[in-house]
Order: structure tokens, then sequence, then C-alpha cells
């Protein structure tokens, strides 16, 4: 028997776990008060700001890829599908498990099954995230079955794929939207840079714009992590793709603001316009960047600029979902270190996670190589779903 | 009739027996201590407070269309006909977002309890089903805090403003806030220096949202529509040019 190897990593990952249990402690024995600063006047903070408004939005590259692969047909993203569908999945599971935290009363979770609002944007959101996660465990599932060489349960599912990922394209897009929508009941407390009657069509194109990063985010990591080559091309093409949404998302917040004569608000110097500037900096310069071939071509450069759009989005999130309210909501919020110690954890848990799964899974298994195994044939896709 | 609650600054001397009766009605504690309070919370419903020489007391509005209610994903709050908005908290899972919602920030929530509520005033819903007063407005001992019939009480209070103009500030908060409330204010001064939110949107908050939501089956069903419309094309045409070149 050998001990782990310690590393930088590892030390932190315990240690980020160790607080995480702390908090996990705090909430469940001196409920949201004892665990959180949040208040009467400043209901919702981190939890909700990230764990879920980020968290759902982070996994986007689910929705995004299977569009492009299984609808478009662009069969040369295949390589980069599963890996993307397995962020998702694991980034809709960790939601749930945010929830759990924030929720007054998580024994009741699966209320909204039973008692409905379709009034409440809370109440589509609460359907899309149980309906999108079965999807997204459905879509990994063949992975999960070809691993173990389960050619009957494959051939079903495979028989409802195309239904199913339309299904989960119409849900993301629904939701992703809908968490914008979470926000258009508070005209009053949200600050004018962030409140506008199109929060869902931004909310739905940062998301997309996020999928994209996170899938060159999440394979330059693998390409480390499993010592593979980058799948440069494709990475770029992402790229290509991502500089074009970027500037439509970065135009319409343009107009958006123009429109509603609040451009004015830019000038003063007040922590919201700094934060404003924070987010659009972060969109903007990957934006302009991924434009230049020359920086495309750099696996690290790339990486930069996703990781730039992942951080432009966080801050969007958090804005929207925290730091806008604030002023209108007569108070301040810094959140608890329970409240952060939670978030690193379900982050962390993630990440191993993924690493875990996609070790033991083939997750990263040259789909278009030769057929291995029985059952993968099947997965082959496009000339089996068309025949 | 639909019910609702007046209440005018002007006669309020302060003396925080609506707080007291309130308290009782729900069976809350009530002290020296919480009488100081000058902010609704989960242990006290409703609060008298002081702004300069002005008295104002806040209260749940019981608005015509609630925020909270239309928010709610699992329907635990609802307007009733007869003017209160009622809360079952066997229903409520602890979203919070009534509070998120609310444009008098009213709602507020049992934060130290491991089982929590969200808690507001109710306009003592099970009391006027009895046609009973609410529990503030029989206690009141000057009439500052009225309850009864919505129309009756709106009359009552523009009367008071027509009698007499230089006692009030010429305009009944409630009416237009949040597209009408079930509760009234008169005061001397502008309704911001008794510390109501002055920047409550007129329209019906619930309208905002369901300007998006009531879009959604069409762009869901449009959107289903497209996309097998896409990849019925994208798979045909790599049909065709895989057939083309095994002609070849």
């Amino acid at each position: 028997m050998r001990l782990p190897k310690m590393t930088l990593w590892r030390v932190i990952f315990a240690a980020i776990l160790i607080s995480g249990i702390c908090a996990t402690y705090l909430r469940v024995m001196y409920g949201l008060g004892g665990s959180t600063n949040l208040s009467d006047r400043f209901p919702w903070g981190l939890w909700i700001g990230f764990d879920v408004m980020c968290g759902v939005g982070l996994a986007s590259g689910g929705f995004t890829l299977v569009a492009v692969v299984h609808i478009f047909n662009i069969e040369r993203y295949k390589p980069i599908l599963r890996p993307a569908i397995l962020t998702a999945f694991l980034g809709y599971l960790f939601v749930v498990v945010g929830l759990m935290y924030d929720l007054g009363r998580p024994d009741r979770i699966w209320h909204p099954l039973v008692m409905w609002n379709p009034h409440s944007v809370m109440f589509e959101v609460a359907w899309c995230v149980m309906l999108y996660t079965t999807v997204l465990f459905l879509e990994f599932l063949p992975v999960v079955l070809e691993r173990f060489g389960w050619s009957r349960p494959l051939e079903w599912i495979h028989k409802i794929s195309v239904p199913l990922m339309i299904l989960g394209i119409l849900l993301s897009t629904l939701h992703q939207s809908s968490l914008g929508s979470l926000f258009l009941i508070v005209p009053a407390k949200l600050y004018p840079l962030w409140y506008t009657p199109i929060l869902p069509l931004q909310f739905f194109i940062s998301a997309v714009a996020v999928g994209l990063a996170m899938t060159i985010f999440e394979s330059w990591h693998s390409s480390r992590a499993f010592g593979r080559a980058l799948e440069l091309p494709l990475v770029a093409g992402l790229a290509q793709i991502l500089a074009v949404v970027l500037s439509v998302y970065l135009w319409l917040r343009f107009l958006d603001l123009s429109h509603r004569h609040v451009l004015a608000l830019l000038t003063r110097n007040r922590v919201e316009t700094w934060l404003f500037g924070l987010e659009i900096a972060l969109m903007l310069a990957p934006a302009v960047l991924l434009y230049s071939a020359r920086i495309r071509r750099r696996p690290g450069a790339l990486y930069g600029c996703a990781v730039m759009v992942v951080f432009g989005f966080i801050a969007n999130r958090l804005n929207v979902g925290t730091t806008g309210l604030e002023a209108g909501s007569g108070t301040h919020y810094i959140p608890k270190w329970s409240e952060i110690a939670v978030t690193l954890s379900i982050v962390a848990v993630g990440f191993a996670a993924f690493r875990a799964i996609a070790s033991y899974f083939p997750v990263f298994e040259p789909v278009d190589g030769p057929v291995h195994k029985e059952g993968a044939e099947i997965l082959e896709g496009s000339e089996v779903l068309s025949a | 009739m639909s019910k609702a609650i007046l209440y005018d600054s002007t006669l309020c001397i302060g003396c925080k027996a609506c707080e007291q009766a309130c308290a009782a009605r729900w069976g809350m504690a009530y002290n020296d201590k919480i009488a100081a309070e000058e902010q609704i919370s989960a242990h006290k419903l409703t609060c008298i407070q002081t702004h300069g020489e002005h008295f104002s007391r806040r209260l749940c509005m019981n608005c015509v269309q609630p925020a909270c209610a239309s928010v709610c994903p699992v329907g635990a709050i609802q307007k009733t006909g007869l003017g209160p908005v009622v809360y079952d908290a066997s229903k409520c899972i602890g979203c919070r977002y009534c509070m998120q919602a609310c444009p008098f920030q009213v709602p507020t929530y049992e934060w130290g309890r491991r089982l929590p509520r969200m808690r507001k005033c109710d306009m003592c819903y099970e009391r006027q089903s009895r046609g009973q007063l609410t529990a503030c407005a029989e206690a009141c001992p000057v009439g500052a805090t009225r309850s009864g019939d919505r129309g009756e009480l709106l009359a009552e209070a523009r009367k008071r403003i027509a009698d007499k103009p230089d006692q009030y500030y010429p305009a009944i908060y409630g009416l237009q806030e949040a597209g009408g409330t079930s509760v009234f204010y008169l005061s001397a001064v502008p309704f911001a220096q008794i510390g109501l939110p002055a920047n409550v949107p007129r329209e019906a908050l619930p309208d905002y949202t369901w300007r998006v939501l009531e879009v959604i089956p069409g762009v869901a069903s449009t959107g289903g529509v497209l996309l097998a419309g896409i990849w019925w094309i994208a798979h045909r045409r790599a049909e065709v040019a895989k057939a083309e070149r095994e002609r070849q």
C-alpha cells in the first residue's frame, strides 16, 4: 500500500473539500441563516448567482455541439462531442446539488412535479432542468453501454436519438433564456445597465458563446491531462464561430443600451460601472483577438481567449444575479466563507468527476477510427441515423 | 366584494396597537424589544416606523396582481377573491423568488430555522372570511388603519384628500403602484419621505414576465420543426453526396 502522491493540486483539492464539509455541516445544522450572508433584503446570493446561473451556462457546450454535429451534420466535430455532453451532464447534476444547498426546503425539491404554476419562470426552469438532465443522461448513456459492450439497449437509445437531441436543444434554449427571464420581474431593483426586456435573448446568446468557450477550455485541459494532441483545426474552427457569436452578442448589448438611453450611466463613477466594464472587456478582447488567424493557430492563445469568455460570462451572471441587485435592494452582500466553500467544492468535485469518468469510459476514444466493439458501430451516427 | 386596508399616516399616533394585535393573531411573541424594531421580519409581520414627525406602517400590500404569487413555482402563494394574498407553507420549497420579486420587499424568511417558511401579512384572511375586521384595524384606537371594502375605502381616501387638501399630499399610494394594491396609504408628505418605495412600476409586474412566457409554445414548436428540417436537409445532402461518390 502506498499513499497517493502529494501534489500541490491534490492538497488544494483536499483543503477545498474539507472546507466544503464544514460548510455543509453549518448549512444542515444552522440553516441558511447560519451558513450564508443572505437576508430578507437580499434573498439570493452566490449559490444562485454562481452555482445555478453559471453552472447551467457553463454546461451549454453540450447542446451547442449536439446541434453542430448531429443537426447540422458537421461530422468533423464529433471527437469533441462526448466530452461536451459529459461536461453538460455533470454541470446539470451540480446545479441540482447547488439547489439542494440553496433551497430552504430541499426535501421538497420534487414539488414542482405535482404542484404547477405555469405563470412562474422558476416553474419552467425547474421542469427544463429535470427534463434536460434526463436527456443528457440518455445522451451520455451510450458511452457507458459501449464500455460494457451492451448492444441491445444501445439500439433502443439509438432509435429515439434524433427526437431526443432535438428535445435537448429546445429545452436548453428555453431554459438558458429563462434564467434571464427570472429577472424580468425586478425592473426597479436591477441596475439599468443590466435590466432589459431582452434579458432572455442576451442570456441565450451568451450561453452559446460560453458553450463554445467551455468546449475549447476542456479540449485543452483534457489534451494535457490525457497526453493527447489538441484537435487544433477543430478547436480553431470553434474559435472562429465563437468570434462571430461574441460579436453578435456585444453588438446586441450596445444596441440595447443605446435604445434604452442608458449609455450615459457609463460615465458615473459607481461600482456597477466598473463591474459592467469588466464584464464587457472580458468578452470584447477575445471577440477581437479570435478574428486573427495567427491567434487561432496558437493553442495557448486560444485557451487564454476561452478562459476570458468563461470569466466574462461568470461576471455577467454574477452581475445580473447579485451585484446588480444590491443598490436596488438597498443593501450590501458579500458571501460568507461557507457559501464560497460549498461553491468551490462543487466545482472541484466536478473537475475530479470529469477526470475519473473520462479515464474509465470511452469519452475520448476516436469515434471515427476503426470500430473496436460491437455496439460502437451503432453509435457511428449519421450513416445509421439516416438509414 | 374585494377587501382592502386604508392606512392614514396623518391620523396615526404611533401607539403600535396594530403590531401587538398582529402578533397576537399570528401567535407570535411580542415584547418591548420586538416593539422597538422598525423593520418587518419573520417574527414581526407589520411595524410602525418613525420618519421625523410622521409615522408610517409597513405590511403586505396584498397587490391586485401580486408578483409573489405569479413567480411562485409551486403556487404556494395565491390571490384570493376576497382580496388577501395567502401563503400555503406546506407547498413552499424555499426558493425565495417571492422575496426577490416583491417590489415592496415584504416577504421575509425564517433564516435561522432548519425547516424555514416565508412569512408575510395575509390581511387576516380567515378573520375577513368570517366577516370580521383585520386584527390591526380592530385594534387601532384612532382609526388610522381601517379595513373594509376596497371600493368604499378608496372613495373614503379620495374624500379625505378633497375635504382637507392642505393636510394631505394629493395622492393615494397603492392606487397605481404595481398595477394597484389592496393597501392604501394617505400621507401629509410625499410617500418616499415616510419610507415607501418610490420607484415601483405602475404596471402589474406579472405582465413583464408573461410577455415572454406566452411566446414560449410558439418558439418551441417552431424551433422543433426548424431543427428537424435542418437535420433532414443536412443528412439528405450527405446521403446524396455519398451516393454520387459511389456511382463514380
